[in-house]
């Protein structure tokens, strides 16, 4: 077992090298270096420092390297915008996008998975159709659209809940958090929920699918053959069953969710690291843009890893192969 | 007298499916007392396996028990209410599976199967339930049972895995065992081997034991009584001496002749000639006069099971001469 | 297959595909929509991409307004003056011809360098293959974002990061398929007569794995018409100039606060409704191609 997550390290490692590789390409080797780091409006002095410093002259190889160093330093870069570096300007914002994107999927997951146990426990009654109904709903439509749909009933119609921005922060350990504030959390919900709808969708139809499976299979009518309650099969034995698809494509799809953040900050104005990216793509912010690329890369690559290593865990007959 | 344990009597399950009625258990009686084994006999599509699942209501849609009677110690299981019945599966039937690997669940070990089975019916203390799981790991003989509690399924040989379902099926110590075609999926060394374990602990304990299967040889070793399934029918019962030494029915015979022990050597492998009929579209009369070489005109009507003694056939022609 | 064995699969797999009659409505409502967005230049009283044909002042009316050419805005005008019906219909052309083009080329792509990576083994197999997984581990979204953001607003880079982005998932699914079709005896054949590589890749194994790429077809057009519609309400993909229905939503929606609703409103309707509609056929063609749910 040990092994194996040696061994997913290093695969990790590896990819974030061939990134690290492809980033560096793209900007330093085809791309101008210098325009990534100032602005247009920059003397020539300035360029002149800025290659001295960085070595842009230099051998591309060395380049690499430097940047490498750069990377592992935490420098990565300083945003022409906010005119601080950018590792700072991200780790401002994070916290935000978290809260964001940890209550999406808490809440897709918490809500999702045992709806469609029920739709697929009992997939004949009116309410599993209406279920599946939204659901389809839920993933078809594009999550821009439904935020827009959200403010305008919750925001601008009935006025309840507010149409944008984050409520008031808390202070822990240096960085901002607003769930712990009531407009903190009126302010969340909406976004919340507009991010959670396509992976609540998913969660619905795969918990479906799998309880459908699971309820027809051997192993369900062995238990009721042994005199177990419709609870415990749902809850000893389904539920097991189907854990396994279930958190591959809740880590697949994870990702996507973090990808969606940035277009449900847009909406909302929440000011978090997906709203960052879109402002600084439209103010040609290149540092942040170049930092994010990697950050995400990261992101990603951990996430993946976290869910091979929880499949391993989760399965035991994957452990005896790993072994 | 030993009065019967068991007492189905006409059971009918059918399958109401796109393509039509499946019939795949249509009119079926038989008899298990205390203490006793019977072997119920057919080829795959006998619906003897259906006759099984229908003792317990293991029945999914589309498929239900459509009429008859079905006796468990003097209760009736047919039209029983879901809480009634899966108070009885487990403790006073249980069941043993074809297939170990589709039916233990992979994903929990075999003291978590074994605790769920027992808190289905029992409270029982952590201490209990470990003591009650040790003891049937050891009555099946599984070796230094106290340690392989913590396995998983997989880690099981294929017939340690079958012995595992057995010690389950164990638990509750229940009067009858229905046992579907459990050494099937098996290698023949190992398939004897649990054979005459299973002998020996049906004799140890008791319990009564209904065995399902295809193959005649491991239920002569078995069984006292035989019944003979073809095409959703008993045709043939009665103590498994008997019917092995003279069989009245033409089915029956055919099974025995097409044994490979029975066989002579350079000589063709005799068979059955034609196939089981299609479960949605049954002939009108006897279901086995295609295939029967006594066949005739009467055999356009459907025999009745007719009661002989100890035994039971249901042929206009039965062999009645005994065997010379 | 004989042409006359082909004829009746498609009439048998035409019967079961009219029981479901959801399926079927929304099937005519993607035929309606596609011939609608064929017509348009037919049948909307307005261009909009002639900027000659808009009057400000005619901009941000409510539906029901009779405007600067004289005829009525059925569904009201945007922040330019544009009638939101032709608009709708035009975004909805739009939308038809990206996700189409960008899906066709996918599918092509993919099922190649899938295919293709089954059939040639070894290395290269494992290399390409490599590099899809990887690929497959960073979301769809992700990947189009980045590439429209580098390559900027135009209908080729929409359309490169469009197919970039989807790919993968035709190439993954190419390959497993392809993967056991060549283990199977006809191709052992086919290469001992001998026939070139290419033609067997091509005429024998391509046909047969195509069950399971219309599969992943239809789910992947749904989503490319909604990615390009996130594309463009971002701002990353087509110009104002020409618009999409995703910029139609994205104008409208800072009138939307101030009540006026259907500059946004309309346009995301006529999305929902192609996109459900792509997705409930797609659910059928999936039902029905699955050999797994055959009972």
């Amino acid at each position: 077992m040990l092994l194996f997550v040696a061994q997913r390290v290093l695969q990790a490692i590896a990819v974030m090298l061939v990134v690290s590789l492809l980033v560096f390409v793209g900007v330093y080797a085809i791309g101008n270096p210098v325009d990534v780091m100032i602005g247009p409006d920059a003397t020539q002095q300035m360029r002149d420092q800025l290659i001295e410093r960085y070595g842009f002259d230099r051998p591309l190889y060395e380049q690499y390297f430097s940047f490498l160093w750069r990377l592992l330093h935490g420098d990565l870069g300083t945003s022409l915008v906010f005119n601080m570096p950018v590792l700072q300007l991200m780790s401002s914002r994070l916290p935000a996008t978290l809260e964001l994107t940890l209550a999406a999927v808490i809440g897709a997951t918490v809500i999702g998975v045992p709806l469609g146990i029920y739709a697929g426990y009992r997939p004949e009654s009116p309410l599993s159709r209406l279920i599946m109904s939204l659901s389809i709903l839920g993933f078809s439509v594009p999550t821009f659209w439904i935020g827009l749909v959200l403010i305008f009933i919750f925001a601008v119609s009935l006025g309840w809940l507010p149409a944008g921005g984050r409520g008031d922060t808390v202070d822990i350990f240096g960085s901002q958090w607003s769930f712990l504030t009531l407009s903190g959390l009126q302010h969340l919900l909406l976004p919340a929920l507009n991010l959670s709808l396509f992976k609540m969708a998913l969660m619905i139809r795969l918990a479906r699918a799998g309880t459908r499976e699971a309820m027809l299979s051997d192993t369900v009518k062995y238990a009721r053959g042994l005199g177990q309650s419709e609870w415990t099969v749902l809850r000893h034995h389904v539920f097991w069953l189907i854990s396994i698809p279930l958190v591959t494509v809740f880590g697949l799809e994870l990702g996507t969710t973090l990808a969606f953040a940035v277009v449900t900050e847009t909406i909302f104005s929440w000011p978090g690291l997906g709203k960052l990216i879109i402002d600084s793509i439209f103010m040609l912010d290149r540092p942040v843009m170049i930092a994010y690329l990697v950050v995400v890369a990261f992101v990603f690559v951990t996430i993946n890893l976290v869910i091979d290593i929880v499949y391993v865990a989760l399965d035991p007959r994957l452990r005896k192969a790993s072994s | 007298m030993n009065e019967a344990l068991l007492e189905v009597r006409d059971l009918a399950t059918h399958f109401f499916t796109r393509n039509g009625v499946i019939k795949p258990v249509d009119g079926v009686s038989f008899r298990v007392r205390r203490g006793e084994v019977l072997g119920l006999v057919g080829e795959s599509g006998s619906g003897k396996s259906v006759t099984g699942f229908s003792l317990l209501g293991l029945i999914d849609p589309p498929g239900r028990i459509v009429s008859g009677s079905i006796r468990f110690e003097g209760r009736e299981l047919v039209g029983m209410k879901p809480r009634e019945l899966a108070s009885i599966r487990g403790k006073r039937i249980a069941m043993v599976f074809q297939d170990p690997t589709m039916t233990l669940n992979p994903l929990l070990t075999v003291a978590d199967q074994m605790r769920l089975a027992l808190l289905a019916h029992e409270r029982l203390s952590s201490r209990a339930i470990r003591d009650r799981s040790v003891e049937v790991l050891q009555i099946v003989g599984i070796p230094d049972a106290a340690n392989r509690l913590g396995s998983y399924p997989h880690q099981f040989s294929g017939g340690m895995r079958q012995r595992v379902s057995l010690a389950i099926a164990l638990l509750h110590r229940p009067p009858l065992i229905v046992a579907d075609e459990p050494t099937t999926a098996l290698d023949v060394s190992v398939q004897a081997q649990i054979l005459s374990e299973v002998k020996q602990l049906v004799t140890n304990l008791g319990t009564s034991l209904i065995w399902i299967s295809h193959d005649l040889a491991t239920v002569s070793a078995l069984a006292d009584n035989i019944a003979v399934m073809y095409a959703g029918r008993i045709v043939e019962s009665g103590p498994t001496r008997k019917v092995l030494a003279n069989p009245l029915h033409p089915y029956t015979n055919g099974l025995l002749a097409s044994l490979p022990a029975r066989a002579s050597r350079g000589l063709p492998l005799p068979f059955i000639p034609g196939t089981t009929p299609s479960l949605l579209d049954l002939p009108q009369g006897c279901r086995f006069a295609p295939r029967c070489r006594h066949a005739d005109g009467i055999c356009a009507t459907m025999p009745e099971l007719i009661p002989h003694g100890e035994r039971a056939f249901r042929c206009h022609h039965p062999n009645l001469e005994p065997a010379a | 297959m004989t042409s006359r064995a082909s004829i009746l699969a498609l009439r048998s797999f035409w019967d079961e595909f009219r029981e479901n009659w959801i399926a079927v409505g929304a099937l005519v409502v993607v035929l309606l929509i596609v011939l609608a967005a064929l017509a348009a230049p037919l049948i909307t009283p307005q261009d909009p991409y002639d900027l000659a044909n808009l009057s400000l002042m005619d901009a941000r009316r409510p539906p029901g307004y009779v405007g600067f050419g004289g005829y009525v805005h059925v569904l009201g005008t945007d922040a330019q003056g544009r009638d939101l019906y032709s608009a709708i219909l035009y975004g909805l052309r739009i939308s038809l011809q990206i996700s189409l083009t960008a899906g066709v080329i996918a599918l092509a792509l993919g099922a190649v360098l899938g295919a293709g990576a089954a059939f040639v083994g070894g290395r290269v197999e494992a290399i390409i293959m490599r590099i899809v997984d990887l690929q497959l581990s960073f979301p769809a979204v992700l990947i189009a974002l980045v590439l429209a953001a580098t390559i900027g607003q135009g209908r080729t880079g929409l359309v490169f990061a469009l197919v970039a982005a989807q790919y993968a998932y035709f190439a993954r699914t190419a390959h497993g398929a392809a993967s056991a079709e060549r283990g199977k005896e006809y191709v052992e054949a086919a290469l001992s007569i001998p026939l070139p590589s290419r033609t067997v890749v091509l005429r024998h194994i391509l046909p047969n794995c195509m069950s399971p790429l219309i599969v992943v077809a239809t789910i992947q057009i749904a989503s490319a018409i909604s990615l390009e519609a996130t594309l463009s309400f971002l701002g990353l993909g087509l110009p104002p100039t020409e618009p999409s229905l995703g910029m139609l939503i994205s104008e409208g929606f800072q009138y939307m606060l101030s009540g006026r609703y259907w500059i946004s409103m309309y346009p995301g309707i006529a999305l929902v409704i192609l996109i459900v509609a792509v997705n409930l056929v797609g659910d059928q063609l999936r039902d029905q191609l699955n050999p797994r749910l055959k009972r």
